[in-house]
């Protein structure tokens, strides 16, 4: 069964400095947090917008999507932390083969028929 | 009677619910042995067909069939398993682990390789064998040209590839994870370094034959549409799928091969690896550029010079670190106290002949010049010079190093020897030939070849170099049956890593203490600093190990079942069939599992024993 993390766990007593680092944590969480809402809110004033056109708004969202990706990665599944190297090896190794291959492909195959 | 009925039915019971690495490890090293002698008989009988012109010893369809099955049972079924063999039941011990990391995933990846075989190996019988080559290339392999044994390719692939995927990702983990203390990924043995490139190349490739394989099945079963030109699709987008696939598959094969060669080559030279860390780093750029070249085996498809050119020197940089490779190999033999052990002969023998591979292979990649060799047998002798040369050399050398660990038995040197010179004579007498015969214009994937075109004498010759290697072959199964008695000590070959450490036969827990690596070459450390045994980290105590599963069979059973409701188009069976699988994975998750643990007095028994 799931330990009852609630009142089972002991009392840590935390160092100033773990406090400290703690503290830091969450300010980056809510930052990143914001900073996504933000961006979720820019790329739908883009598109609903008639102001703005489709030339700029689609690679405008493909950007925000993109720079989300990595925030969610990093900030909320810990990427940036330490003992991540394994995953950040195999999730870069694998972005930088796919991307000239992906960019091969359209310029072989065309982007209508990919 | 009873009693001894009980037993053999327990054994059984007992291999097919096994999760220990060893175990499976034998059982992909026999599964793959089979369809190793099964795609070789079909080689014979291709071969028997070209020994002269206009033979009509098999039909044309026939041999478009033997053709295609030969190569797909030769790379997926044979090659594939036989490496993973090695791999499962070496790696785990060459890092001092007492298994793989998922012992489950491990025994569900060698059952669905082994139904997708079988699988594929059915359509022999229901209808015909595949018959597009085993690039089953479109529209060759659409619905409109193929029957139903291209549904026996798509689905058996499928099922086998997902088999092999989950066992890449084991290896992945099992390495990053469950090294002995002490052993740096600096200190891995080249094998275990190999392996772990391999695996990492089967992570990234083998998805794009997942989706592949699904467009095709979707495209003959459901009625989609991908490759059909007249239907605004692209025959070219499979071509695609399959050789990003394709040529790191031939870098997964190859690389493992390359790892036995650098331990039989430093063990059998009393000699460390000559430059360790350049071939770690030379395993990894193979492993990188093998995703960037697999436009090379579209030159003649229409891609425009550009692009022809950029793969062609992207594929010509692969020579670089190869090159390294096969330097570090000779300087690694250099000065060495050479042995010529059957297993070092294969590693000597392959570095000649890899090497003529590799320079046909330098000539192939020159995108002007293909469109003179291109479905040429330039193509044929280059192809198995490489494969050959490279992974059968590999797994033979490595057959004969490891199976006293693996078996418990010496293999005789003599007969061994015997079957060395044998292969190597009439693997070149077969392949060397067909270079000629591919500039004098023979085109491969052709049933036959008229009279008086100058190619009856080089083919006969072919034909003749490989009865030579089914000889060969014969004499190897031989060797393992007359050297059934000769007992094996734990440490025949004065070796070097971590699992020469342990006992023969290996116990279940492989290690009853977890080692210490302290360098590279863990073993042969102790040795020369004078200890008897390897330092250990853990107090001698009880060994906690996975239970065994029948749910791996039973899940395979039920995709094999599944695929036939697809061939067929009855679906109700495909239900049933999936329907098995999903109950086995809620039987999985649901059911609590904790393993058991081996008590301490018992492992004390077995050491004294020992």
């Amino acid at each position: 069964m799931e330990p009852n993390l609630n009142t089972n766990q002991p009392k840590v007593n935390l160092s100033q400095k773990e406090k400290i680092k703690l503290e830091r944590e969450m300010r980056h969480q809510i930052i990143t947090f914001v900073v996504m809402i933000f961006f979720t809110v820019l790329a739908f004033i883009s598109v609903a917008s008639d102001l703005i056109p489709a030339s700029f708004a689609v690679p405008f969202i493909l950007i925000l999507a993109a720079v989300q990706v990595i925030l969610q990665l990093y900030y909320f599944m810990h990427l940036k932390d330490k003992d991540h190297e394994w995953p950040n090896a195999f999730m870069l190794s694998g972005i930088v083969i796919i991307i000239p291959m992906v960019a091969a492909l359209m310029l072989l195959l065309g982007v209508v028929k990919f | 009677m009873s009693n001894s009925q009980a037993l053999t039915k327990s054994a059984l019971w007992d291999w097919l619910t096994t999760v220990d690495h060893k175990k499976i490890g034998i059982m992909y090293l026999v599964a793959g042995a089979f369809f190793f002698a099964l795609g070789g008989l079909e080689a014979m009988l291709i071969r028997i067909q070209l020994m002269f012109p206009e033979s009509n010893f098999v039909s044309a369809q026939a041999f478009n069939e033997l053709i295609t099955m030969h190569g797909t049972t030769m790379i997926f079924l044979a090659a594939m398993p036989l490496l993973f063999g090695l791999m499962n039941f070496i790696v785990p011990l060459q890092i001092g682990a007492r298994d793989v990391a998922f012992p489950f995933l491990n025994s569900l990846g060698f059952w669905l390789f082994l139904s997708g075989g079988i699988l594929l190996n059915l359509s022999w019988f229901f209808g015909g064998a595949p018959d597009a080559g085993w690039t089953a290339y479109v529209p060759l392999s659409s619905a409109e040209y193929a029957s139903t044994g291209l549904d026996y390719y798509v689905l058996g692939l499928q099922i086998s590839g997902a088999g092999t995927l989950i066992g890449g990702i084991n290896f992945l983990v099992t390495i990053i994870t469950m090294r002995a203390p002490g052993m740096t990924m600096m200190k891995m043995p080249l094998f275990t370094w190999s392996s772990f490139v391999a695996s990492a190349l089967i992570l990234f490739a083998f998805p794009a034959l997942t989706v592949g394989l699904f467009l095709l099945m979707f495209e003959r079963l459901f009625g989609a549409n991908y490759f059909i030109v007249e239907a605004g699709g692209n025959v070219v987008i499979w071509q695609h799928l399959f050789w990003i696939f394709g040529h790191p598959e031939v870098y997964i094969l190859v690389l493992p091969a390359f790892g036995i060669f650098s331990e039989v080559l430093s063990t059998f030279s009393k000699k460390r690896l000559f430059g360790y860390s350049a071939m770690v780093f030379a395993t990894l750029i193979i492993g990188f550029l093998g995703f960037m070249v697999w436009a090379h085996h579209m030159f003649t498809v229409g891609m425009g010079p550009v692009a022809n050119a950029i793969f062609a020197v992207a594929t010509m940089a692969i020579a670089v670190p190869t090159g390294i490779k096969i330097f570090n190999w000779l300087l690694t033999i250099w000065g060495g106290r050479i042995k010529f052990t059957t297993a070092n002969l294969f590693a000597l023998g392959f570095i000649p002949s890899f090497v003529l591979g590799g320079v046909t292979g330098v000539m192939l990649a020159t995108s002007a010049a293909n469109y003179q060799f291109h479905d040429t047998y330039f193509v044929v002798a280059h192809f198995h010079y490489v494969i050959i040369g490279g992974v059968v050399f590999g797994l033979f050398a490595g057959t004969f190093y490891w199976w006293p660990k693996i078996f418990g038995y010496m293999l005789n040197e003599t007969l061994g020897k015997w079957f060395f010179w044998l292969f190597l004579f009439g693997f070149h007498l077969t392949f060397f030939v067909q270079h000629f015969l591919g500039l004098m214009g023979m085109p491969r994937r052709v049933a036959s070849y008229l009279d008086g075109q100058g190619l009856n004498d080089l083919n006969f010759i072919s034909t003749i170099g490989a009865f030579f290697m089914a000889v060969a072959f014969i004499l190897l199964l031989v060797n393992i049956f007359v050297s059934r008695n000769d007992k094996a000590v734990a440490d025949p070959w004065d070796g070097r890593t971590l699992e020469w450490a342990t006992p023969t036969p290996v116990p279940e827990y492989n290690f009853a203490q977890t080692p210490v690596a302290r360098e590279l070459d863990a073993l042969w450390y102790e040795k020369m600093q004078g200890n008897k045994k390897m330092p250990v980290a853990e107090p001698l105590g009880d060994i906690h190990m996975p239970n065994g599963s029948i749910l791996p069979v039973i899940m395979s059973i039920g995709l094999f079942i599944a695929s036939f409701g697809f061939i067929y188009h009855t679906y109700w069976i495909s239900v049933v069939g999936l329907g098995i699988t999903l109950g086995c994975m809620v039987v999985r998750s649901v059911k609590e599992d904790h393993g058991y643990h081996i008590p301490v007095e018992e492992i004390q028994q077995d050491k004294e024993v020992g």
